[in-house]
């Protein structure tokens, strides 16, 4: 019984930190039919987000007695963070490419190059300066009146506020840059995330070990599927989301801006990465190839899981989790000790972490093979055309 | 718009301008007949970077340092250490390509390089087929012997053995079961092979080992084989690399894998620069084992350690491959000044038996191309250093391990015609 619990336990901790980092490209993926393979590096702007929150919290004399609650600030940052920052991919790159997923998917890839590069070369504090500008720049127009922005007058204050937004930017910069002598210098470096006294440790329950942070990406991951599927449910834009997934040209028709829901589905989708970010920073370390690790997993739950679908995602990676962990720990060896030998040498060579992951690819493969769609095939008249 | 991307522009190039920082070379003066141009090559860029780019800064700190005190003397003439830096981009292929430049279009004498193994193992067909040296500083596997590569690096018998004796017979964990954790390549698998050996030699048990694919930090399944292996403590051995250790070491504390619960992590990629990553509160109490550590109480060391703050800025740290690294930059320019000359066959055979007192104390080059070194066994402390346990003797380096099956009975001699890369003992 502690067994099976722990094992439980297990697999629902590695499912969540794949279902949290995925849950961003299904709806990318799965209701845009977007392959955005600068997702993962969306997830290690998020974990940078982190990284400089914590260094904020550290060093800021008033924010100094608020350190331990640091992650939860987090979170909220590296969600507008990656939202910012995959709204402008959406803006620049994506947004031309609709319909041809072959482009989409080199173009991406370039973009998640840049992203790296970007983030070795260019001092954090200027990076966090270039966002928020790019914040300031991309969302200012949205509350000013529509009137001011219409004509020759119209021009010169959105102009403006780019400028103010640019301006911005600067002084977060050399703000950072001046309070965190970390921030100032360029590093390729791999740092680190401390999580706060109380997310360390575990907590002992009926003789089994339950890592806090594990614990908190759990939560983390529960919340944030539980936001998403009230927003795409119950939500007017959530709604109209479905509806342009659906059928776009009829929700043209209907008088549905698609070009504005394209934004906020792909801003929601980026900024659930950031969210993923915050979660693995907890686990290991911050680099510029965080992301590129948890790419292929993040994909490979989408499509098990059935494109376009959230339950299926859920399903998903709860299950790779779950075997990972009856695999790669040898749990099944364990629970039944004496089973026939060439069964258990099968086993037993199967039960190391690489072996199990070439155990999994092999049965999702063929897994595919019955089923291509996935678990949860999207029915509908979109999907046969 | 269009106004928006010229802001975008001028950001760009702002950030630009603040990161490019000038490049100072070695400007020493001083009256030199002639000058001396040798190759550098490691990875610049991709994730070995962060490790490699110290070596380049030492062996810099190292010619320049050699410049400052006259050059190299040969046959009456001094001569000023110049280098170029080449890039092998964490890029195995990269390694070998930028080894054939250098050696034919520069013409290089020496060249200082690599890092992992599987550098190494591009390079030296390179090294063997044009006859050039290759000075490799990094502690490695072993079971290799060329005649065109020269070690400064420990081989297993200078690292991993002593560990393993001093986890099994005196660590807190002494008698306990050995878990053995590596990143899944070639160092972690033969260094494992060869910690087999020697705990069933020793009389204790492996009761599990397992392999983390390179890229993968998802450890929980690692964690919950050790609780099932070593349910009341142990020792484990760990290889694995890089960033991997960060997770393995967030992990197993949240897990209660810890020295106050009775588990000993004995780690041998693991020094004062991996510390300041990783971070003192998740390593402290654990062990490390190497040639050189920052907190060696010498003056040498503490000379060593002084220059390097001092050239490359006070938050900088020294470590093991570095002082390897350091080492070798030295002995190339003793063998050379004794050859009498930069030709490769004279200073290959002038280099075997030169000795050199290292920040790490005394080192000597053995017939095999390896450096017989001290070995040392340190606990990781809150200040982020080691506080060394123990200390052997100038130990031996076995290129062919004595313990791994594959190589048991062999030796590898170059001052032996007869002898040569691979011998029966």
């Amino acid at each position: 019984m502690q067994l099976i619990l722990e094992s439980l336990f297990n697999g629902v901790a590695i499912g969540s930190v794949l279902l949290v980092a995925a849950l961003g490209l299904a709806i990318v993926f799965g209701l845009m039919g977007v392959i955005n393979l600068a997702h993962g590096e969306l997830m290690m702007l998020g974990a940078y987000s982190t990284y400089i929150t914590q260094l904020i919290f550290k060093q800021v004399s008033f924010l100094k007695p608020f350190y331990d609650s640091y992650v939860i600030v987090a979170i909220g940052i590296a969600f507008l963070v990656s939202g910012t920052v995959g709204i402008l991919l959406e803006r620049t790159v994506i947004r031309r490419l609709y319909g041809s997923p072959l482009e989409t998917l080199l173009a991406t890839w370039g973009v998640s190059l840049i992203l790296q590069q970007f983030v070795r070369s260019v001092p954090l504090a200027y990076g966090s300066g270039l966002v928020i500008a790019l914040f300031f720049g991309l969302f200012s127009p949205l509350f000013i009146s529509d009137d001011l922005l219409h004509g020759a007058k119209g021009k010169l204050i959105r102009a403006s506020t780019w400028g103010f937004s640019a301006l911005l930017g600067v002084a977060t910069g050399g703000i950072l840059s001046s309070l965190v002598s970390k921030l100032g210098r360029a590093s390729a470096r791999n740092v680190d995330v401390t999580a706060p006294s109380w997310m360390r440790g575990g907590i002992d329950f009926v003789g089994i070990t339950f890592p806090k942070t594990r614990l908190l990406i759990i939560l983390i991951t529960l919340i944030s599927v539980l936001v998403v599927i009230f927003f795409l449910d119950k939500t007017a834009w959530g709604m109209r989301i479905r509806a342009v997934t659906q059928n776009r040209p009829m929700s043209d028709c209907l008088g549905i801006s698609t070009e504005t829901v394209d934004i906020i589905t792909f801003g929601i989708g980026s900024g659930l990465a950031g969210v993923a970010g915050v979660a693995v920073s907890l686990l290991g370390s911050v680099g510029p190839n965080v992301g590129g690790n948890y790419i292929v997993g993040c994909f490979m739950v989408v499509v098990l899981g059935g494109v376009g679908n959230l339950l299926g995602t859920v399903l998903a990676s709860f299950s790779i989790g779950i075997m990972t962990d009856l695999i790669g720990a040898g749990r099944l060896l364990t629970i039944w000790p004496d089973m026939p030998s060439p069964l258990y040498s099968t086993i037993d060579f199967f039960a190391t972490t690489s072996m199990a992951r070439v155990m999994i690819f092999a049965l999702i493969v063929i897994f595919l093979q019955f089923k291509p769609t996935g678990m949860f095939p999207q029915k509908g008249r979109m999907v046969e055309s | 718009m269009k106004l928006s991307k010229r802001i975008f522009a001028g950001l760009a190039t702002a950030s630009l301008a603040v990161t490019v920082t000038a490049c100072g070379g070695s400007d020493s003066s001083g009256n030199f007949d002639d000058t001396v141009t040798v190759g550098i090559l490691h990875s610049l860029s991709g994730t070995m970077a962060i490790s490699e780019s110290t070596l380049v800064d030492t062996e810099k700190m190292a010619i320049e340092e050699i410049n400052a005190a006259g050059g190299i003397t040969v046959d009456g003439k001094s001569y000023k250490i110049e280098y170029i830096v080449e890039d092998g981009a964490s890029d195995w292929p990269t390694f070998a390509e930028k080894s054939k430049k250098l050696i034919d279009q520069d013409g290089v004498p020496v060249v200082f390089g690599g890092w992992t193994s599987a550098s190494r193992k591009a390079m030296l067909p390179v090294y063997e087929s044009k006859d050039a040296f290759l000075y490799y500083p990094i502690q490695y596997e072993a079971q290799e012997c060329s005649n065109n590569i020269f070690y400064t690096g420990a081989t297993p018998n200078q690292q991993s053995e002593p560990a393993t004796d001093f986890m099994y017979k005196r660590s807190p964990a002494a008698g306990g079961d050995f878990f053995l954790v590596g990143s899944d390549y070639v160092f972690p698998r033969t260094s494992n092979t060869i910690t087999k050996a020697q705990v069933k030699q020793l009389g204790g048990k492996v009761v599990g080992e397992d392999y983390l694919p390179l890229g993968n930090t998802e450890v929980a399944p690692i964690i919950s084989k050790i609780k099932v292996a070593l349910p009341d403590g142990g020792i484990i051995v760990n290889t694995l690399n890089g960033d991997q250790n960060v997770a393995f070491f967030k992990q197993i504390q949240d897990a209660g894998i810890t020295p106050s619960n009775g588990y000993y992590v004995m780690n041998y990629s693991i020094a004062e620069e991996e510390i300041s990553t990783i971070g003192p509160e998740f390593l402290e109490g654990h062990y490390g084992a190497w040639n050189y550590m920052m907190s060696i109480d010498t003056p040498a060391s503490k000379k060593f350690a002084k220059s390097f703050k001092k050239r490359w800025g006070s938050d900088r740290v020294v470590a093991d491959p570095q002082e390897s690294a350091y080492n070798m930059v030295y002995l190339w320019k003793q063998a050379v000044e004794d050859a009498g000359t930069f030709d490769d066959n004279a200073v290959r055979e002038a280099l075997v038996g030169q000795t050199f007192d290292a920040p790490q104390g005394p080192v000597e080059v053995m017939p095999n191309h390896h450096l017989s070194q001290t070995v040392r066994i340190g606990e990781i402390n809150s200040e982020g250093g080691f506080t060394i346990l123990e200390e052997t003797g100038v130990v031996e380096p076995q290129a062919w391990n004595q313990k791994h099956p594959s190589s048991k009975g062999y030796a590898c001699d170059w001052t032996d015609p007869k002898k040569g890369e691979k011998y029966r003992l």
